[in-house]
């Protein structure tokens, strides 16, 4: 059937900003679906609140709105493009959902508009859980024993019917939010009631457990011919019971024989036509380990994480097709991109082994719950390709950046018993596989961690492998290290540098070998089809073997470090720079080569840059890559800190860093030298000084006078950085937070309270030009990337932002930057303005500066960095005329994903996405941020205050606006009895009894300022942790709360705000 | 074990050895499954021929009692990345290695077999030589070379020696054993056929005999026009009997019907290729297994009903005025989709008039 000509105009709905559950991912789709559907000649309208995706630059889609997705937008939208079609397939569960939204709204019907590709029918029959069994039952598949309630009541009587364990999971949610696993009537209760809260229709599914079964997923394509084809199959190395977005994950399945596969393949194509989906879907199946039984535990009708997965895993570019099959397309009339000789048309043949890990944010929430089960906890993933499991996984363990070495020991178990190492491998968390590899180098037997974790033998014995080669390089030591041992241990996957750490020699003695031997990498490609038909796609993946696909080429190259997972502190928005450098480069006609090891993302798409290597970002790989393609040099700027940290280690190699130099990177990270240069330039920057001791740390304190912020010196993220006001508090930070020495000493400034603002400059080395300055909402002391910030600024003074363009431009000269960097300032109350620090990369803020003022940032550092001045590409050097429209960056939290982690904001960075509201007016930009940040802005009822003893008085400001909007007052014992004693009437709402009243929806509204720093009291703690699991707003600064007022105040009460495309705003003079 | 593969063409790979410590020579194809190795070595089309598996995990899930495709495996030799040695699977009940000893097969192990392939890829199939006794290259190829030189009917190796008769309740078949599959039994029995199982140089009297509602031309090695005299058996059953067949099979009817057949380059081994039925306009994912093929240039008697997607090869056709249905690929699976099990039921229709 050829493309659809009756349709001209498609809107495709984008994810929204990056949470727990929906990352990058479906940029990667979303922007291949619109380069797709514009390919076949269609008008392709875009709406995405993302601004750091790739998705929403201009060139994308023919129109881009960055505008909050949910109906009174998307309407506004719709009204104005009056699109033929919409495709939100795409747009994982958020695009959907908007979808279904504007369904029953019935402004489609009206309209004559269609949902292209999978009818809404087809999503309902796929996730709404009564329909969907219903649909299982008529084809005859299985699903485990469950009912679908809407009351606690009838939750329980089916508990008490079928018996624990028992799986909850709410309707219409993503990422499983708010499911779980319940072993006992207690946790049962509690996971039905948060889940019946969460689910978009009030519905849970609660069902018997499967858990222990494998979990194998298909990924299935289906046509509007009813043409099916199976894209690849996973298997989760965890079994049943993890969600499998926090599963290790191989492609294609490994312990399956071909009647389990193809029994388990035709009962996807039985279930992708009963639902009649056309595109993609992702289907999960639970196989019995002992039998042929399985059942399906669940259909997702779209494109999904697990998609994207597949897509890299084997080259299949499903976003792609999908969208054509929704105008009209089949499968054997779209060309297959990787060989453009065959179509669409086939499955895809492996002929190495994926895996997938994915990447917890863990490490910056200490005290989150690290346990695994239904609700997903990755905030992103890692994936590697390899010749055999062992390499692959040991490649994605090292991908995590998380200085593993590729090894699978962990200091952490170093000196625990067996008994205690069986004992932690009993529940699923993220160290899971580390205590079971030094549970089995203690000599723990396969099967006795097969009986405990039901992870298939087949892992099990080859982690076994792993581990025994270790022990047999630690025996071996360098004398025996011969060239048989050292290519076992390069085919299994060891990194020299850990190959030198089990041999007990400088990585230098290991190096030597390695070129005596010499033993290198090979570069595969990833064909789709295992060798059979020659492919043109240069994606490639390293192993040990003989032959190397690589043909290098004699051109001019630069090679682009990508940033790795999505984590923390570390978003989308470098791999939005990323791909920004690799088309600069293009542009210029330089050959673009890219190392990232995110499946997620655009950057590892095969079609971004000349070259992909999918490889970990380790020195080691790196330099390997290098020695083969000969690049004129290497860009780290852009790769955020992941590829920052690499640079000095090349530049010993003698890798040429292109852009700010190795040295410029150093004094602007080395707090001394960093300070030495700002005395010489007569720059403010709040007093401090390192300290190697806590005795140290108090003096430095006492002399600049708390309050004091305290963090480790080399962070990212602000991990461990906190404010503090005392003595007591400061060492109680020193032995808890930190474990300083003479290698890690702590650093420590004055606090200065005040307002932050940031600005991101592009410099050729001589000239600095400042797209813009920004401005941050919430005062000094919230991360800035949990702070909202805003462009241009409405509150400071020519003179201050005279003052901050004069230091931009002043460091960045000194510090001789080419390319783009980023500052951090504080503005005290007497107006005085100092420098916080200065970050000589990307930062997080460049996609929306670069969209909101129409200067390609990325694209005009890139061509610096190849030698250009800002005068030869036409720029003013300086700081840029400010825009006429205003830009509002929000942070997004993915609290609900991650119980027992405080939401409280403070200088470590908890935000895992943002999104960016843009309009005339300030406050109706304002409005948008908040509104596509998903927060629910209260427009009356009851408002619970409870601030600490330092906050009273602000509080009581604020309470007397609330009043005067019509909310009705509540507060905690200490705060309410100031209020009435300062004549404000407010209702006591004892601590005891703060749960209830959330749970009763007796409270809409929550401003919570905790009382002190790091440890605060089990009471806020409680109190913002409810909040969350009963989704009522719950605020923690008393700025961010004032925006909320304005908007409130402004907007709400007033209705109508304008909808701006791209085009309107984002373009330089 | 040290073992080396040596192929005409004088590229060898050194690996090492694991299953009967010896020598094999064959022809050396790549299979692209990435499930079913257990059903690819007992598939009797790959006699006489050395199989590459270029998913590089083979032998996880074992070997088992049910998955076999014949009495014993076929394969001239076998050649994998890595060979599992801790497989892992409920039904599995010998491990990769001691299969291989116990069946005398002769396997390569630790090569790049991505090399290999396109190796194959770009020049052809060609005969190879795994030896674990003798790593002297210019040996090995003269020994290649002999051996090449006897040549062997594939086919008779591998068919039925005697008639078997497979009772059922539904309609007659004749099954032609050239080196059938299991499979394709099973896949006759569960629709009812009562199927005799005849050696594949039955005679057209003799199969006449037996008075079947129709005839199942099977799979089997080698090139099809090494067997003449089927093919004139073939000739005398059309328009008598409703035929179905399948692979060489397939071949057969089309020589028998005047057409041609070539050798493919590398030929299609693999579960993962793309067919489109003319007749229902849909595409299925098939299991192949051929090196041979028809070309276009039937009668205008015969309609092609099938083509594959990728290159365009001749994959099904009917007799317009016969009750003759044939395919090139494999209805039966194993291993492979099931998807085309269909054109078992247009044989039982067929059968049906």
């Amino acid at each position: 059937m050829p493309k659809r000509d009756d349709i001209n105009k498609i809107l495709v709905i984008g994810s929204g900003p990056i949470i727990i559950g929906q990352a990058a991912e479906f940029d990667y789709s979303g922007t291949q679906a619109c380069k797709s559907l514009r390919e076949e000649g269609y008008y392709v309208v875009l709406v995405n609140s993302n601004p750091a995706t790739i998705m929403t630059d201009a060139g994308v889609a023919d129109k881009v709105y960055i505008e909050p997705i949910n109906l009174d937008f998307v309407k506004k939208i719709i009204l104005k493009e009056r699109p033929d079609g919409i495709l939100a397939s795409l747009g994982g569960q958020t695009g959907l959902n908007m979808a279904v939204e504007l369904a029953n709204d019935g402004i489609l019907d009206e309209m004559g508009i269609e949902l292209l590709g999978t009818s809404l029918q087809s999503i309902k029959k796929a996730e709404d859980r009564e329909l969907f069994k219903l649909t299982m039952q008529e084809i005859d598949e299985k699903v485990p024993h469950s009912t679908i309630v809407t009351s606690l009541a009838d939750a329980v009587a089916f508990a008490e019917k079928v018996g624990f364990p028992i799986i909850i999971r709410p309707a219409y949610t993503l990422g499983g939010t708010g499911g779980g696993i319940a072993s006992d009537m207690d946790e049962f209760k509690y996971i039905c009631g948060k889940g019946l809260k969460l689910s978009m229709i009030g519905q849970v599914l609660i069902e018997q457990s499967v858990a222990g079964w494998k979990e194998i997923e298909y990924e299935v394509m289906r046509d509007n011919a009813d043409n099916c084809i199976i894209i690849c199959n996973m298997e989760n190395f965890d079994p049943v019971g993890v969600h499998t977005g926090d599963s290790i994950v191989v492609a294609p399945s490994q312990t399956l024989s071909d009647i389990e596969y193809q029994m388990l393949r035709s009962a996807s194509i039985k279930i992708i036509r009963a639902l009649d989906i056309k595109g993609g879907c992702n289907i999960q199946f639970a196989l019995n380990p002992s039998s042929m039984e399985y059942v399906v535990i669940e259909v997702n009708p779209r494109v999904s994480r697990s998609s994207a997965l597949a897509s890299k895993a084997t080259g299949y570019p499903i976003a792609r097709v999908a969208a054509k099959i929704a105008v009209g397309l089949n499968l054997d009339e779209i060309r297959n991109s990787v060989t453009r000789s065959t179509y669409a048309c086939f499955e895809p043949a492996l002929d190495y082994i994926v895996t997938k890990v994915p990447r917890w944010p863990f490490d910056k929430f200490t005290t989150a719950d690290r346990s695994l089960g239904t609700q997903m906890k990755a905030t992103g993933e890692v994936m590697a390709i390899g010749r055999t499991f062992e390499e692959s996984l040991l490649k994605a363990i090292d991908s995590l950046d998380i200085k593993f070495n590729y090894q699978l020991g962990l200091s952490l178990f170093e000196n625990k018993t067996v008994d205690e190492l069986m004992e932690f491998i009993r529940q699923a968390n993220d160290q899971r596989i580390f205590a079971i590899c030094k549970a089995l180098q203690k000599g723990v037997t396969a099967g006795e961690i097969v009986n405990i974790t039901k992870i298939d033998q087949f892992f099990i014995r080859k982690l076994k492998k792993i581990v025994k080669l270790a022990e047999e390089i630690k025996t071996s030591g360098i004398a025996w290290l011969d060239y048989d041992l050292y290519s076992r241990a390069k085919k299994i996957g060891f990194g020299d540098s850990y190959i030198a750490n089990l041999a007990n020699v400088p990585l230098e003695k290991i190096l030597e070998l390695r070129d005596k031997f010499p033993v290198n990498p090979v570069y595969k490609i990833v064909d789709t089809c295992a060798g059979e038909f020659e492919a043109v796609t240069p994606y490639y993946y390293s192993t040990y073997e003989e032959r190397d696909d690589v043909t290098v080429s004699d051109n001019q190259k630069v090679l682009v470090i990508g940033s790795g997972p999505i984590r923390i502190g570390q978003g989308i928005e470098f791999d939005y720079c990323s791909v920004h450098s690799v088309r600069a480069l293009k542009e210029m006609g330089l050959e673009s080569i890219i190392i990232n090891n995110n499946p997620e993302t655009v950057s590892t798409d095969f079609d971004t840059s000349d070259k992909l290597y999918f490889e970990p970002l380790t020195k080691e790989c790196v330099l390997d890559i290098i020695q083969k393609e000969k690049p004129v040099g290497i860009i780290v700027q852009f790769g955020g800190q992941t590829a920052i940290n690499l640079a000095a280690t090349l530049h010993n190699e003698g890798v040429k860093i292109l852009g700010t130099s190795v040295e410029s990177i150093d004094i602007a990270e080395d707090r001394d030298r960093f300070l030495k240069l700002l005395e010489k330039l007569d720059i403010p920057i709040p007093p401090g000084s390192t300290a190697f001791s806590f005795q140290q740390a108090r003096e430095i304190a006492n002399g600049i006078g708390y309050p004091v912020l305290v963090r480790p010196s080399y962070v990212l993220g602000g991990r461990a950085m906190e404010i503090v006001f005392s003595d007591s508090s400061l060492e109680e930070y020193m032995s808890l937070a930190v474990d300083i020495s003479a290698k890690h000493p702590v650093l420590i400034d004055k606090y200065i309270m005040g307002m932050e603002l940031e600005v991101d400059g592009i410099c050729d080395g001589k000239e600095v030009l400042i797209p813009g300055i920004m401005e941050h909402i919430e005062r000094a002391g919230v991360h800035s990337g949990d702070s909202i910030a805003v462009y241009p600024p409405k509150t400071i003074s020519q003179t201050v932002k005279s003052t901050v363009a004069d230091y931009t431009s002043r460091l960045a000269e000194a510090l001789e930057i080419v390319g783009l960097f980023n500052i951090q300032f504080v503005l005290d109350e007497s107006g005085k303005v100092y420098v916080i620090e200065v970050n000589p990369r990307a930062s997080r803020t460049v996609p929306v500066m670069s969209k909101i003022t129409g200067i390609p940032m990325v694209n005009v550092a890139t061509r610096l960095i190849m030698g250009s001045t800002l005068n030869e590409l036409g720029y003013t050097p300086g700081l840029a005329p400010e825009c006429e429209y205003t830009a509002v960056k929000a942070p997004v939290f993915s609290f609900s994903k991650l119980a027992t982690v405080d939401t409280f904001l403070g200088p470590e960075m908890k935000s895992t996405g943002e999104v960016m509201g843009v309009d005339r007016d300030y406050h109706s930009a304002l409005y948008k941020a908040l509104v596509a940040s998903g927060l629910k802005i209260p427009s009356g009822g009851n408002v619970l205050l409870s601030v600490s003893d330092r906050d009273k008085e602000e509080c009581r400001v604020i309470a007397l606006r609330l009043k005067e909007l019509g909310f009705k007052l509540m507060a905690t014992e200490n705060t309410c009895a100031y209020l009435l004693a300062s004549g404000v009437d407010a209702a006591l709402v004892p601590h005891s009894k703060i749960q209830d009243y959330i749970k009763n929806d007796s409270i809409q509204f929550i401003i919570n300022t905790p009382s002190k720093g790091k440890i605060p009291s089990r009471q806020g703690f409680l109190l913002r942790r409810t909040a969350i699991e009963y989704n009522v707003p719950c605020i923690t600064s008393f700025d961010t709360v004032n925006a909320v007022l304005q908007v409130i105040e402004r907007i709400i009460s007033r209705g109508e705000t304008e909808i701006y495309s791209l085009d309107q705003y984002s373009h330089y003079k | 074990m040290k073992s080396v593969l040596v192929l005409e063409d004088g590229t060898y790979f050194a690996g090492e050895g694991f299953g009967y410590k010896g020598e094999s020579i064959g022809e050396v194809v790549f299979n692209t499954c990435m499930t079913g190795y257990q059903e690819i070595c007992t598939d009797p089309s790959y006699n006489g021929q050395i199989v590459t598996m270029t998913y590089p995990l083979i032998g996880n899930y074992g070997f088992n009692t049910y998955d076999n495709e014949s009495y014993k495996p076929h394969i001239q030799g076998f050649i994998v990345k890595e060979l599992c040695d801790s497989p892992s699977n409920w039904r599995s009940s010998v491990s990769p290695e001691d299969y291989f000893i116990k069946n005398n097969i002769v396997g390569i192990k630790a090569i790049d077999t991505r090399a290999l392939t396109q190796h194959i890829r770009k020049f052809g199939s060609m005969y190879g030589i795994i030896s674990s006794e003798c790593g002297n290259i210019d040996t090995l190829m003269g020994r290649l070379a002999k051996e090449r030189e006897a040549k062997r009917n594939l086919v008779m190796e591998v068919t039925t020696k005697t008639a078997v008769h497979q009772p059922g309740a539904g309609k007659k078949v004749a099954l032609l054993d050239f080196g059938v599959k299991h499979n394709i039994i099973r896949s006759l029995k569960s629709r009812g056929c009562d199927i005799h199982v005849l050696p594949a140089f039955y005679s057209y009297e003799d199969i006449m005999e037996l008075k079947p509602d129709g005839i199942l031309l099977s799979n089997g090695p080698g090139d099809p026009s090494d067997l003449p005299s089927v093919k004139a058996t073939i000739q005398k059953l059309l328009g008598r009997k409703p035929i179905l067949g399948i692979c060489l099979g397939h071949q057969l009817l089309g020589l028998s019907l005047g057409g041609n057949t070539y050798k493919l380059k590398f030929g299609h081994h693999g579960g993962n290729h793309p067919v489109k039925d003319y007749i229902t306009g849909r595409c299925y994912i098939t299991s192949q297994n051929h090196n041979y093929a028809l070309r276009e240039d039937f009668s205008s008697d015969v309609q092609i009903t099938h083509l594959n997607v990728n290159d365009g090869t001749v994959e099904g056709f009917r007799h317009k005025n016969m009750p003759v249905i044939s395919v090139q690929y494999h209805p039966e699976a194993a291993p492979g989709p099931q998807d085309s099990a269909y054109i078992f039921d247009d044989f039982i229709r067929l059968m049906e008039g």
